[in-house]
C-alpha cells in the first residue's frame, strides 16, 4: 500500500468517526427527551415509534437519495448524510429510553412518589439513573449501526471510509474495498466494546 | 388514646374509572399518637384508603383530611414529605447507598449535608443498623430484613409526624417478622407518631397496634382494640380471628 493512500485511509477514517460522532450525538439529543416524553403520554408512543421504525426500513441508500432534493437539509456533502445518519440513529435511542425508563420496578417508582419527589425529580433522581444503562444500549446499537450505513454517505460526496468501497467496487479491486471495509469494521467492533463497557459499568447493582 | 383526629375518613370513597367502588364510605378517625391497623383479605380496600391519606389517591367521594386539612387542599408534595411511607416492596433505590436512601427526604428537603449525616446515622442506630457498617452498604448486599428496616428508618427521616405502612413485614420469614413487629411498637412507644398499618395477619394487627379496623368488600366492617373484636360474633370477623388463630 502507498504512503498516499495510508494517509487517505487515515484522513477518511477521521471524517468517518466525525460524520458517526455528529449524527449519533444529535439522534442522542433528540431521541432522550423524546423517549422521556412518551413515557409521560403512552398514547403517543405507538404512533411516535411506529413512524421511528418506518424510518429505520428506508433503504439507506433511498435515503441518503431522497434527502438530496429536499431545501435546507438537503444537497450533496456532509449535511445530508448527517441527516439521514441522525434519522437511522433515533430508533434504537428512543425505543431503549422508553423501555429502560418503563423498565424502572414499579414499587421504586411508588416508593418515590410517596416520598414526595416531583415527577421531574423521580426522572433525574431515579428513572434516568436507573435506565442510563439500557439507553446507552440503544446509543450503541445506534453507534455500530451508523458506522455501517456512514459507508454510503460517500455516494453522495460526503466523504468517509466508503469512499474506498465504492471506488474498489468501480474498478473492481477487493483490495481497495477493503481498504475501506476493514477500518470501518474495527471502528464499529471497538465503539461496540468501548461503550458497551461503559453501559456495564451503568448497570445499577441487583 | 386521646387528642384531635390526625387523621381523619369522611365518607371517604374510591371508584376507577370504570365505575367500579373499591372503597366505599369509609369513616374513621385515627387519633394523634395512635396506631390503627387496617386489616382484610386482598382487595378489601384497605391500601386504597392508605394511599387516600397521601394523596397518591384522591377520594371520588367524601373527603380524607390530615392535620384537619382534606387531602385534596394540601399541595401533595408537602403532604408527603411530612408523610413516612413503608411498602412491602420496601422500594429502596439500588442505585444509591443505604445512607443515601435513608436521607432522601431530609436532601429533598435541602438540609445541610452534616445536618443529614447526623440524622442518617441516628436512624440508622434506632432501627439497629450501626451506620458505620451500614451507611455505605447498597441495598442489593442487605438481608430482606436489613432493607424492611432502612425502609422505616427511611421512612422516619424527615421526622414526619404520620407515618403510613403498607404490610411492611409481609415478605418476611415469621422470625424476622415477629422481630420487627416488636422492634417496631418498641419505636412507637418512643416516638408516638400517629402511624395506619395495613396488613392481612391478624396477630400481626394486634402486636402492633393500638386499634384494629377491619375492612371487607371495600367497607369498614369492625373497629376497636383487638379484645373488641375477639367478642365481635360477625362472621367475617370471626373467620379473620379463626385465621389469626390458626
Amino acid at each position: 500500500m502507498s504512503p498516499d493512500l495510508l494517509r487517505e485511509i487515515a484522513t477518511e477514517t477521521g471524517r468517518h468517526v466525525v460524520l458517526v460522532a455528529i449524527s449519533i450525538g444529535i439522534a442522542t439529543a433528540i431521541g432522550v427527551p423524546l423517549g422521556i416524553f412518551l413515557t409521560r403520554r403512552p398514547a403517543w408512543s405507538r404512533p411516535v415509534l411506529g413512524l421511528v421504525g418506518v424510518i429505520q426500513t428506508i433503504p439507506s441508500l433511498a435515503l441518503f437519495g431522497f434527502l438530496i432534493p429536499v431545501p435546507a437539509i438537503g444537497g450533496i456533502g456532509t449535511r445530508t448524510a448527517l441527516v439521514a445518519l441522525t434519522f437511522y440513529g433515533l430508533l434504537p435511542v428512543v425505543r431503549n429510553t422508553v423501555t429502560g425508563i418503563a423498565g424502572v420496578d414499579p414499587a421504586i417508582r411508588e416508593a418515590g412518589r410517596g416520598m414526595g419527589m416531583t415527577d421531574r425529580q423521580l426522572l433525574v433522581r431515579v428513572e434516568l439513573p436507573l435506565a442510563a444503562s439500557v439507553i446507552l444500549a440503544g446509543v450503541r446499537v445506534a453507534t455500530v449501526v451508523g458506522i455501517g450505513v456512514a459507508t454510503i454517505a460517500a455516494a453522495i460526496g460526503a466523504g468517509g471510509l466508503g469512499v474506498f468501497i465504492f471506488r474498489g467496487v468501480a474498478m473492481v479491486d477487493n483490495r481497495m474495498i477493503l481498504a475501506g471495509a476493514l477500518p470501518a469494521a474495527l471502528l464499529a467492533v471497538g465503539a461496540d466494546l468501548t461503550i458497551g463497557a461503559v453501559e456495564r459499568a451503568l448497570r445499577p447493582p441487583r | 388514646m386521646s387528642g384531635e383526629p390526625f387523621v381523619e375518613f369522611a365518607g371517604a370513597g374510591f371508584r376507577v374509572a370504570g365505575g367500579q367502588a373499591i372503597l366505599r364510605g369509609l369513616s374513621l378517625a385515627v387519633a394523634e399518637g395512635e396506631t390503627i391497623a387496617m386489616i382484610g383479605r386482598s382487595g378489601s380496600g384497605k391500601t386504597t384508603a392508605l394511599k387516600l391519606v397521601n394523596a397518591l389517591l384522591v377520594p371520588t367521594d367524601g373527603e380524607v383530611r390530615v392535620g384537619g386539612r382534606a387531602t385534596t387542599a394540601w399541595d401533595p408534595i408537602r403532604l408527603r414529605r411530612r408523610t413516612g411511607y413503608v411498602i412491602q416492596e420496601v422500594g429502596l433505590f439500588p442505585h444509591l447507598s443505604i445512607g443515601r436512601n435513608v436521607g432522601l427526604v431530609p436532601e429533598l428537603e435541602g438540609w445541610p449535608a452534616e445536618k443529614i449525616r447526623a440524622r442518617v446515622d441516628e436512624l440508622l442506630e434506632l432501627v439497629g443498623l450501626p451506620a458505620a457498617d451500614f451507611a455505605g452498604r447498597y441495598p442489593h448486599q442487605l438481608s430482606g430484613g436489613q432493607r424492611q428496616r432502612v425502609g422505616v428508618a427511611r421512612a422516619l427521616a424527615a421526622d414526619p409526624p404520620l407515618v403510613l405502612l403498607d404490610a411492611p413485614f409481609g415478605a418476611l420469614d415469621p422470625i424476622t417478622r415477629t422481630e420487627l413487629q416488636r422492634e417496631f411498637r418498641g419505636l412507637q412507644a418512643r416516638l408516638r407518631k400517629t402511624a395506619i398499618f395495613v396488613t392481612h395477619d391478624m396477630r400481626e394487627a394486634a402486636r402492633v397496634a393500638d386499634r384494629i379496623a377491619l375492612m371487607g368488600g371495600g367497607q369498614l366492617i369492625a373497629l376497636g382494640t383487638s379484645a373488641e373484636l375477639a367478642a365481635h360474633t360477625d362472621p367475617e370477623v370471626r373467620a379473620f380471628l379463626e385465621a389469626g388463630a390458626a
